[in-house]
């Protein structure tokens, strides 16, 4: 009877100690393993729709600007920009030592192939983004003229991100849409190869033109969706930073002397999209500014941070965070107030009213849904929680066949992008079908202004409105919260929630 | 017997094409429009059109489906929107790895599972044969992915013996190979190793108290030979069935496995697929899934009429 154990036990041995030389191996050399909530999409930035893939397109391409821990644009290749007076110009001096991946060099006519190339390939996903851009004139080799159709400031900070990407001319020709399998771009790295739903691989890119602040030699990234099998693959060492850390693990990473948590407000928002005027709108919430104030104020926001996000994330009432420069100061987030809510339902006339809420299915927004449905209970206001998969979700809202749902919004650099795309009367992504005259004169009045402090001044008067009408009922801000190696030195979070390994190293 | 295959394979030809429907079908019900799923965060409804019509999806429903099936009569399963590759390159890609698990699983549920077995029967009502039995209910109840996190905390994170996740080819390098592939196979091993020791185990009872095996001790053959050479050889015939049927279920994908330790096999693919309304994936795994489970069927057939004569007329 013994010889079977015996047998077993010698066999765990001996995959244990083959297993074992190979997993030590493995952390030799300036190799940064960073995991991924996903697998990225496309490596094209044209193309490229998922959040994760902007992780892996940030160290591949440079962007024409980018932008610093405080949200401030920040030079990248564009090393100065110009508007002219009335915000329908943009000029732009491109540095003169940069090069890409296959040794061309980056210059005026490259941006104008990309900016080209970005507006009228067939499944660019950036066009909406860039649709303001008229022409792109060369002035010289390292001058760029973006003529617009109507004035625009807010395309800078859409330049932060992958529209400012600048490809190859020559590989993108090459390849035309097999971009994504080769990518070719001017960023630190350069692409390797790819195992789809495996892993992407990068190399230093040698040439680049501030390689001495990159320390890795190669990184790897990995694509995991659950933030736990993140967190475990980080302590054991396998990854060295990870991205998306759930707000309940903080604690946890906060106690273990090898991790390090870096949280960072973002720039989106969660709030509940009501729909006002699309075919399937609730008459008592359309038509009734008093009721959706009602709900607004029955909502303990603090409550739904303290129990579901561990009190990690920031509440809000606004599209922007309260960190944010734009954000309007004068109308703070309210207290819970109940009395007054139960006033305007009265002052609506309504006391008891039936809302369905559609939700994505991960539990995070379950949770959420189920603290506010109880709070609005309490005002007369019945939710009825639909837990929907997400992609269904939106495909009824763009049709405007519910009656309220809980998205949110990643967010963007810019102001106007976290209030345009989803409330401007014509947008794609108006779920709310909400339109306001008023709205729209100001947005388009504030989309002429360069100046910080006038424009500060003007979406506080935007902000006012939407807290009046409120199509969009504000929730909270999420952080993009990484935990890394205790090692790994000089990392900083960006608002905007992608890594950037500028001046990140690994402690002996 | 050359007539009954070819009344097997004849048989084949309406199934696969009533499978090639339901799936088509399936996957079109499911609401959700791939092309929003595909244009990103609000899009506009250009990029959404042009999406559309760069994968056919604008196509009344009957043309996308011919068009598919005449694609994989051709060996063509379509492009996945999501990856811009041939469905059948993702396909290739990722069979070995699921193939190798699913054989690494059902390797380790075997000779667990009938060693197991075996000894609880012979030992039954002792200790020993409620050890076993309690170790086999909890490889049946314990979740993949709680069993998963376990060994991870041990031995990626305590004793940091194997990598917590990822999986390298077993031709780039086979100590790695096995590094990474031991713990999700052990994972995958031990569900179906519970239930072929209960199995084995009621089996084998039987076949202990059959007279001939009473006849064997009675000889005054050994121990050793009357269990192994005797009742054994008969207990196994339903164990080799149900083996095989686990197989087939392993080789559609273990998804909760796959995730929690970053495997690229097909359940990966699939569940990401389906998220992203990526149909020529979908479509593509569960055709290639379901003719795995056919053939599978088939050489089960072909076997049993190998070894049973009888069946042969």
């Amino acid at each position: 009877m013994k010889k079977p154990f015996i047998l077993a036990l010698m066999t765990g041995v001996a995959l244990t100690s083959v297993a074992l030389a190979p997993a030590q191996a493995q952390n030799a050399g300036s190799l940064l393993n960073i995991a991924l909530q996903d697998d990225p999409d496309t490596l094209d930035p044209a193309t490229n729709w998922s959040f994760v893939g902007r992780h892996v397109l940030q160290q591949l391409c440079d962007k024409i600007v980018d932008i610093n821990e405080n949200n401030e644009i920040v030079p990248m290749l564009a090393t100065d920009w110009n508007w002219n007076e009335d915000s329908t110009q943009l000029t732009l001096s491109i540095r003169q030592d940069a090069k890409f991946h296959d040794g061309t060099p980056v210059n005026a006519e490259a941006v104008k192939y990309n900016l080209e190339r970005a507006l009228t390939l067939e499944t660019s996903r950036r066009a909406s983004e860039i649709s303001a851009i008229d022409n792109v004139e060369v002035i010289d080799e390292f001058t760029v003229q973006i003529n617009l159709s109507e004035p625009s400031v807010p395309l800078l900070a859409a330049l932060t991100d992958r529209a400012g990407m600048i490809i190859s001319p020559a590989a993108g020709e090459e390849m035309g849409e097999n971009f994504t399998n080769n990518p070719v771009c001017s960023g630190p790295y350069e692409f390797v190869q790819r195992v789809p739903q495996d892993f992407i691989e990068l190399q230093k890119f040698a040439d680049y033109h501030d390689a001495d602040d990159y320390s890795f030699d190669r990184l790897i990234f990995r694509g995991m969706p659950d933030s736990n099998t993140r967190l475990l693959n980080l302590r054991s060492g396998q990854f060295d930073l990870i991205e998306r850390l759930a707000a309940t693990d903080v604690a946890s990473v906060n106690d273990d002397p090898d991790l390090v948590s870096s949280p960072v407000v973002g720039l989106g928002y969660y709030g509940i999209t009501i729909n006002i005027g699309g075919d399937g709108a609730d008459p008592d919430f359309s038509t009734s500014q008093a009721v959706r104030e009602a709900f607004s104020l029955a909502i303990d926001r603090e409550a739904i941070n303290q129990v579901v996000f561990e009190g990690q994330f920031a509440v809000g009432n606004q599209p922007f965070p309260p960190t944010s420069p734009f954000y309007n100061h004068d109308l703070p987030v309210q207290p819970r107030d109940v009395e007054a809510a139960k006033a305007l339902m009265a002052e609506a006339g309504v006391e008891q009213i039936d809302l369905e809420l559609l939700v994505p299915t991960d539990a995070e927004r379950q949770q959420v849904a189920t603290l506010v449905q109880s709070m609005v209970a309490e005002v007369g206001i019945n939710v009825d929680i639909r837990p929907t998969e997400l992609m269904t979700l939106l495909d009824t809202a763009r049709n405007g066949n519910f009656e309220a749902h809980l998205v949110g919004w990643s967010g963007r650099v810019d102001p106007d992008l976290n209030i345009t795309p989803m409330l401007a009367c014509e947008a794609a992504g108006n779920d709310a079908h909400y339109c306001s005259e008023e709205l729209e004169t100001i947005l388009t009045e504030a989309r002429a202004i360069g100046d910080m402090a006038q424009r500060q001044a003007i979406y506080a008067e935007a902000v006012e409105k939407l807290l009046t009408d409120l199509p969009i009922v504000y929730l909270y801000h999420s952080q993009w919260i990484f935990a890394h190696d205790a090692d790994l030195e000089g990392f900083n979070p960006f608002p905007d929630g992608i890594i950037r390994l500028g001046g990140v190293t690994m402690a002996e | 017997m050359l007539r009954l295959l070819g009344h097997r394979l004849l048989q084949l030809i309406p199934t696969i094409f009533i499978l090639s429907l339901i799936i088509f079908s399936l996957q079109h019900l499911l609401p959700g429009d791939p092309a929003l799923a595909l244009a990103g965060e609000n899009p506009d409804p250009e990029t959404v059109a042009a999406i559309r019509a760069r994968y056919g999806l604008d196509q009344p429903i009957f043309m996308q489906y011919l068009y598919w099936v005449g694609g994989v009569l051709t060996g063509d399963l379509g492009l996945s929107m999501r990856h811009n590759l041939p469905v059948t390159t993702l396909v290739l890609q990722k069979l070995p790895v699921t193939l190798q698990l699913a054989i690494m699983g059902i390797v380790l549920a075997l000779v667990f599972g009938v060693v197991g077995g075996v000894i609880a029967a012979v030992r039954r009502n002792t200790s020993i044969d409620y050890a076993a039995n309690v170790v086999s209910l909890a490889g049946i109840s314990v979740p993949n992915f709680w069993l998963g996190i376990m060994l991870i905390l041990l031995f990626s994170i305590q004793l940091r013996w194997l990598p917590a996740s990822g999986y390298v080819p077993l031709s780039v390098d086979w100590r790695m190979n096995l590094a990474t592939t031991v713990m999700p196979a052990f994972v995958l091993g031990t569900a179906i190793a519970g239930i072929i020791m209960r199995h084995t185990r009621s089996a084998m009872i039987q076949a202990l108290e059959s007279d001939y095996v009473r006849t064997a001790r009675a000889k005054g053959l050994s121990p050793t030979v009357v269990v192994v050479k005797h009742a054994m050889r008969n207990a196994l015939t339903p164990i080799i069935t149900l083996g095989a049927l686990e197989f087939g279920a392993l080789l559609s994908g273990a998804v909760l496995t796959e995730q929690i330790f970053a495997i690229p096999g097909f359940g990966k693919l699939i569940v990401d697929a389906v998220f992203t309304r990526d149909y020529a994936v979908v479509q593509g795994v569960v055709l290639v899934t379901a003719l795995f489970y056919i053939t599978l069927n088939l050489l089960a057939d072909i076997g049993y009429i190998l070894a049973n004569p009888r069946l042969r007329s």
